[in-house]
C-alpha cells in the first residue's frame, strides 16, 4: 500500500468485507459468518491500513510481510480482503465451497498459492508463523509475519508450545493476534473450557502484550506500531471482539458460528450493512 | 554392486550416527540448512550440526507438535528444514502436524527419526518406533527412507537435501554392519540389488538387509541362489525391480524392523499382486516387544538371518 487509507474510509471496507462474509456464507449455505465478522477489523487494519508490507502485483516478494489465519474456518473474512486487496477474483466469492473454487472450505495453497499456509485445524499456525519469522531472521529480511488466532483455539496445547518457543527464541517479528470472541462451536468459551485470563497467559509466557477492542482501528493501528518497536520478544494482542459484530441478530449469538444465514437473514443483514 | 561377493560385514556405525555426522557436513555446504529438535539432540545425534552452527539450530524442547510446524514455517520461509526426534515421537507426536503443515501443502520439510525399531534395546516399547513407516508412507506426497548402513545413511540424507517436498528417513540406534563400499550410489525409488540369485528374492530394508545377506549365504550353501535386494526406499516403491523379481524368482520373502501388518511387506505385496503376483513370505514384528539387550530382542522376536533363511524354505516350498 503506497498510501494508508483514511480511518473512514478503512470503516467503509470493513462494511464491504462484512457484505461479502454474509453474502459468501448465504449462497453457501453453509460456513463460518461469526468469527468472521469478529475479525474484519484486524483483517482490514493490517491489508489496509498501512501495516503489511504486502504487494497483490507480487505476492511471493521474499520480503513481504505474511498472514496466517490460523483459526482457517473463518476463511470468508480473509477471502474477502484478499479479493478486495487485488490477491483473488472478487466476482467468484459466492462459490465459496463449491466444488472447483479457490474459496475453499478452510485456506489451501493449492487453491490460491498467496496464501501463506493451509489451516483448519486448529492450534498449528502460531508455530509456522514462528518458523517462518526465524527463517526471516535468519535471511536479515525485514519481513514480520502476523497470526490470527481464535480464542477457542487457544485451547489447543500446540499453541503454548509455540509461545514458549516464540519468547525462548525471541522472535519479535512476530505477532499473534486472539480475536477473543468469547464464543466457540458448543457455546461460550467461558462454559467449554475457559481461557480466562487470557493476557496474563501470554505475558506469563513472556510475550509483550496488549489488550485492546479488537473493533478499534486507531487502537489496532497504535498497537502494531507498538508491537513493531517491541524488540527481543514478540507480541500478543488479545483483541476484545465480538462474535457476529455488525449484524444485531448475529452478534453474540452462538448459533452463527458455525451455521450460515439464511435467505432472509442475508436480506436483513445487508440492510444493517448499507 | 558387487554380485556374489563375500561380505565381511564389518560393525560400523549407527544410522542415527551416520545422519548426524552428514547433516553437519551438508550444513557446511548449505547455508540455508536449518535443524529443529526437540531435547534429543545428543541422543539423535543432531548435536553435529548444533554445535557447528547454533544460529541454524532451533531446540524446541520437549514440544514435538510445535517442532514439526516450526519446521514447515522455516522450510515455507525458504530455508532447508530438517527436523528430528526418535521416530516414535517425531512421527507419532507430529503427525497431525506434518498432515496438515507438512504434507497437505506439500511443503519442503525433511524428518530424520532415530532410535527406530526394537534394536534400541534397553528402553523398552514407549521408545521403540515400529508403525512409523507405516504413518509416514500413509501420508501423500511423502518419500519414505530406510537406509541399511553409514553409508546409505550418508548418501540418503544429501539425495534427502536434493529432493523438493517431504521426506522421512528412519535411523536406528544401534552400531550396524557396512554393506556398502564408499563410493555406491544410490538413487531415491531405485532398490540396489546387494546379491544377485534366482531361485527366491530377499527384500530387505534397514538393519534387516545384512541379516538378509548373512541368510542369503546360509541358502546358498544350500544350493539355493538368493536374490537380496536392499530397498532403502520404501516410498516410491521400486515397482519395476519387485516385478522382475517376482517374474525371475517367483519367491519372495521381505523382512523389517517394522510391524508386518503395515510396513514395506505389505506394500511390496500390493506392487506384485498389481504386477506379477508370486508366493511370498514375510518377516516382521507382530507386536509391541521389551525391554532387553538390541541382539537377544532381535533374536527374540524373529528378526535374524536364521528367521529369514526359514521363510524363504517355506516360500521356495510353495514355489
Amino acid at each position: 500500500m503506497s498510501q494508508s487509507p483514511s480511518l473512514e474510509q478503512l470503516q467503509d471496507i470493513c462494511k464491504q468485507v462484512r457484505r461479502d462474509i454474509i453474502e459468501m456464507t448465504g449462497a453457501a449455505k453453509s460456513g463460518h459468518p461469526g468469527g468472521s465478522l469478529s475479525a474484519v477489523e484486524i483483517l482490514v487494519t493490517l491489508f489496509f491500513g498501512g501495516v503489511m508490507r504486502h504487494d497483490p502485483a507480487n505476492p511471493k516478494w521474499p520480503e513481504r510481510d505474511r498472514f496466517i489465519l490460523s483459526k482457517g474456518h473463518a476463511c470468508p473474512v480473509l477471502y474477502a480482503v484478499f479479493a478486495e486487496a487485488g490477491y483473488t477474483p472478487k466476482d467468484q466469492l459466492k462459490t465459496l465451497r463449491k466444488l472447483g473454487s479457490i474459496y475453499q472450505g478452510h485456506p489451501d495453497v493449492r487453491f490460491i498459492p498467496s496464501l501463506e499456509a493451509s489451516t483448519g485445524s486448529l492450534g498449528e499456525g502460531l508455530s509456522l508463523a514462528l518458523g517462518m519469522g526465524c527463517a526471516a531472521r535468519l535471511n536479515h529480511s525485514p519481513s514480520r509475519t502476523y497470526v490470527v488466532l481464535g480464542d477457542g483455539e487457544s485451547q489447543e496445547g500446540q499453541i503454548w508450545e509455540a509461545a514458549m518457543f516464540g519468547s525462548y527464541h525471541k522472535v519479535d517479528n512476530v505477532v499473534a493476534i486472539v480475536d477473543y470472541n468469547k464464543i466457540q462451536l458448543d457455546g461460550f468459551v467461558k462454559d467449554i473450557m475457559d481461557v480466562a485470563p487470557l493476557a496474563d497467559k501470554w505475558r506469563s509466557f513472556g510475550w509483550h502484550t496488549i489488550e485492546l477492542d479488537g473493533h478499534d482501528i486507531s487502537a489496532l493501528k497504535a498497537a502494531f506500531a507498538e508491537a513493531a518497536a517491541t524488540k527481543g520478544k514478540p507480541t500478543a494482542i488479545v483483541a476484545d471482539t465480538i462474535k457476529g459484530k455488525g449484524v444485531s441478530f448475529m452478534e453474540n449469538n452462538p448459533k452463527f458460528h458455525g451455521v450460515a444465514p439464511t435467505a432472509d437473514e442475508v436480506k436483513l443483514a445487508l440492510q444493517e450493512l448499507q | 554392486m558387487p554380485t556374489k561377493t563375500k561380505f565381511e560385514l564389518k560393525t560400523g556405525m549407527a544410522t542415527r550416527e551416520a545422519f548426524g555426522k552428514a547433516l553437519a557436513e551438508l550444513g557446511r555446504r548449505n547455508p540455508d540448512v536449518v535443524v529443529c529438535d526437540a531435547d534429543l539432540s545428543k541422543s539423535t545425534m543432531t548435536n553435529y550440526f548444533a554445535k557447528e552452527f547454533p544460529d541454524r539450530f532451533f531446540e524446541c524442547g520437549i514440544a514435538e507438535a510445535n517442532m514439526t510446524a516450526i519446521g514447515a514455517g522455516l522450510a515455507s520461509g525458504g530455508k532447508l528444514a530438517f527436523i528430528s526426534s526418535f521416530s516414535c515421537f517425531a512421527m507419532n507426536k507430529g503427525f497431525e502436524q506434518l498432515r496438515v503443515t507438512v504434507a497437505y501443502p506439500n511443503v519442503n520439510v525433511k524428518v530424520v527419526g532415530t532410535h527406530s525399531g526394537i534394536s534400541i534395546g534397553e528402553d523398552g516399547p514407549s521408545q521403540m518406533s515400529i508403525e512409523e513407516i507405516s504413518l509416514a508412507c500413509s501420508l501423500p506426497g511423502f518419500v519414505v527412507l530406510s537406509p541399511a548402513d553409514e553409508v546409505a545413511t550418508r548418501a540418503l540424507v544429501f539425495a534427502a537435501a536434493e529432493h523438493v517436498g517431504p521426506v522421512f528417513m528412519r535411523t536406528g540406534r544401534l552400531k550396524v554392519p557396512v554393506v556398502y563400499q564408499p563410493d555406491q550410489k544410490f538413487e531415491i525409488g531405485k532398490a540396489v540389488e546387494v546379491i544377485e540369485g534366482t531361485d527366491v528374492t530377499i527384500i530387505a530394508t534397514g538393519l534387516m538387509l545384512a541379516e538378509a545377506i548373512r541368510a542369503a549365504e546360509t541358502l546358498e550353501a544350500d544350493g539355493v541362489s538368493a536374490r537380496v535386494l536392499d530397498f532403502h526406499t520404501v516410498k516410491p516403491l521400486d515397482r519395476d525391480t519387485i516385478a522382475r523379481a517376482s517374474a525371475e524368482t517367483r519367491a519372495i520373502v521381505v523382512a523389517e524392523e517394522h510391524l508386518v501388518d503395515s510396513g514395506l511387506g505389505v506394500r511390496v505385496a500390493q506392487a506384485a499382486a498389481e504386477t506379477r503376483p508370486c508366493a511370498m513370505e514375510f518377516v516382521g514384528l507382530t507386536g509391541y516387544a521389551e525391554s532387553g539387550s538390541p541382539e537377544e530382542l532381535l533374536k527374540k522376536y524373529g528378526l535374524v538371518a536364521p528367521n529369514i533363511v526359514t521363510a524363504a524354505q517355506k516360500v521356495l516350498s510353495r514355489k
